[in-house]
């Protein structure tokens, strides 16, 4: 099988900051690809390279086989690339209909005139909220009283509703309670069943590992390769994920704190170096 | 539609408040306020607040301000004036002229706002001064004179008079505006797809942006319509009057959006309704000639007024969090 996005040594510099540095990237129809990294470690750029926000200094990007050169989030997701971003991309006090089908509204002509169908939409919106298991009294009730993961999966629905090959998910379950991030862990293996690429961005090892097929981890703008589920384990994402040796130096620093050694914080560094050694 | 829907919607508060005010003034005026000419009188004064109020609650959900639609209010008058009266012009072609001129002040307007990203507060500050001070200027430099009048002999055999001008069964003109104006444009923001935008553009710009919206194109039409609206406000003014004057306006683009506010409008934009606005002009209209039926000095109306902006302010934030609480 074909990848359906496929990195070739992408870069991105901001002015002199080199916020990605040569990272390839695959990404199979029906897989869960997971992004790690911590903090800074450059995905937020990657996926902005993904959905067309920003694009890359150098490399390429192919999409089914071809390279393309993406101006704009709405050329992204006329390809088949649909983003949810972390803030979500919902209007909190527009109805969830209305939300469901922004930009894309369904039309019915009267004269000269087009018209919002807004009965065939919410129609539509509450078959997929029911689908994903959303129960709600009306679909004319704005979004902000929905809770966070019903948020989330209305928004993947909608991506998946409007034909997404490729779904970029941005820390969906960063906000959320042990239950609600359950409910999107769930529609992200649902969407893969379809056929959907999933690229899953987060820094919680546990919702990747749950989920993921594939995990790509990066740090500090650089990738420390692509591991299959078969080839890695938990335990060796998470260290990756926070530097290695630098999580080692940590932990025997903050045992040297814990015992309060009386000493100068010059010797306690030269200790550090020492016992590292 | 439930009792509860109807609960959750921007311009119940309006609602309750218009009912209540009417009631107020129909027991304490009496039948000066209930008479036929009574009631003629405030929905006058509410349409000429309502013509420019519905365009500027459409601007509003959109996410910005016009500040500057009195001023366009006087500048489109004393534009009919001038060519009318020291070029010639015919009236019809005149009113064409200041339709233009609008429709150009609202596009540099929403440009303005869309290019630089300022606060759209900033920029139509400035239009306002600029446009009342460049109507003074022009207008003293052509005729030495602030006013012009006896402009209604103009209006005689004119073919575009009409529409602007008398009493269709009975009601001014500009209350027919009025209420057309509020179908329609509500119809355009709850029935069409360009009213989605709307709420989009003001609910949050990005996000509506990566959906598609063309944010730009619709804060720029929607700038366009508020100027629009204020020209047609003041060619009403011109041929009821027969007269234009470089302050006319002064003010009224406070009350327009006093009325938005009043009937629902967020100033954070992306809540609102058209619907509302035209109501928060009744409730206006009424006030203030409700005032003067009850025999208190009409000074009192302005105090009233920002009274009552205050109460709807609050009601409405509170009808708003209740509506996102309900489920």
């Amino acid at each position: 099988m074909d990848p359906i996005i496929k990195l070739e040594g992408i870069s991105k510099q901001f002015g002199k900051v080199n916020a990605l540095e040569n990272i390839s990237f695959e990404l199979y129809p029906g897989e869960v690809h997971c992004l790690l990294g911590d903090n800074g470690a450059g995905k937020s750029t990657l996926i902005k390279i993904l959905s067309g926000v920003h694009r890359p200094t150098r490399g390429q990007f192919l999409f089914e086989g071809k390279p393309v050169q993406l101006d704009s989030p709405r050329q992204a997701l006329d390809l088949g690339i649909a983003t949810v971003f972390q803030d979500l991309a919902m209007l909190s006090l527009m109805s969830i209909t209305r939300n469901f089908f922004l930009g894309r509204e369904p039309k019915k002509r009267l004269g000269p005139v087009q018209l919002f169908d807004s009965t065939y939409a919410a129609k539509v919106t509450e078959e997929e909220l029911r689908k994903i298991g959303i129960k709600i009294r009306d679909a004319d009730q704005p979004v902000g009283t929905l809770s966070g993961g019903e948020r989330q999966a209305v928004a993947i629905a909608r991506a998946v509703y409007f034909g997404a090959k490729v779904l970029i998910l941005d820390e969906p379950t960063s906000a959320l309670g042990v239950k609600e991030a359950a409910v999107v862990l769930k529609y992200i293996v649902q969407s893969k069943l379809k056929g959907i690429g999933v690229i899953f961005i987060t820094h919680n090892v546990h919702h990747a590992w749950a989920v993921g097929d594939t995990f790509t981890v990066l740090n500090r703008g650089r990738s420390y390769g692509t591991f299959k589920r078969e080839q890695t384990h938990r335990e060796n994402l998470l260290q990756m994920m926070a530097g290695g040796e630098e999580l080692d130096e940590l932990a025997v620093e903050l045992d040297l704190i814990s015992k309060r050694e009386p000493g100068q914080a010059g010797e306690m560094e030269h200790r550090v170096a020492e016992e590292l050694d | 539609m439930n009792f509860k829907k109807l609960l959750t919607r921007p311009e119940f508060g309006a609602f309750i408040a218009a009912v209540g005010i009417f009631v107020f003034f129909a027991a304490v005026a009496g039948e000066g306020f209930l008479s036929i000419s009574g009631t003629i009188n405030y929905l006058e004064v509410a349409a000429q607040v309502g013509i420019l109020a519905v365009s500027v609650s459409l601007l509003m959900i959109a996410g910005e301000f016009d500040l500057s639609v009195g001023s366009t209010i006087g500048a489109s008058g004393m534009i009919i004036a001038l060519a009318v009266t020291q070029f010639g012009w015919p009236l019809w072609l005149s009113i064409i002229l200041a339709f233009l001129f609008s429709l150009l002040v609202g596009y540099v307007n929403g440009w303005l706002v869309v290019a630089t990203r300022l606060p759209s507060f900033i920029i139509t500050l400035a239009s306002m001064f600029l446009l009342r001070g460049l109507t003074i200027g022009f207008t003293l430099l052509i005729t030495n004179v602030t006013r012009a009048s006896g402009l209604g002999t103009y209006a005689e055999g004119d073919f575009l008079a009409p529409l602007f001008l008398g009493r269709p069964l009975g009601l001014p003109i500009s209350i027919w505006w009025w209420i057309g104006l509020s179908v329609i444009l509500g119809w355009m923001l709850f029935r069409t797809p360009f009213g989605n935008w709307v709420f989009a553009a003001g609910g949050d710009p990005l996000a509506a942006r990566n959906v598609g919206v063309p944010v730009a194109r619709v804060k720029i039409s929607l700038f366009m319509l508020t100027a629009v609206s204020a020209t047609l406000l003041a060619v009403i003014q011109v041929l009821d009057t027969g007269s234009a004057d470089v302050l006319r306006g002064e003010q009224k683009e406070l009350e327009a959006i006093a009325s938005a506010v009043i009937g629902g409008c967020l100033l954070s934009g992306g809540y609102g309704s058209v619907y509302g606005a035209a109501i928060g002009a009744l409730i206006l209209g009424m006030v203030q000639e409700g005032i003067v039926f009850t025999h208190i000095s009409t000074d009192w109306f302005r105090a009233v007024l920002g009274g009552m902006l205050l109460a709807a302010v609050l009601l409405n934030n509170y009808l708003r969090q209740r509506a996102l609480r309900s489920r």
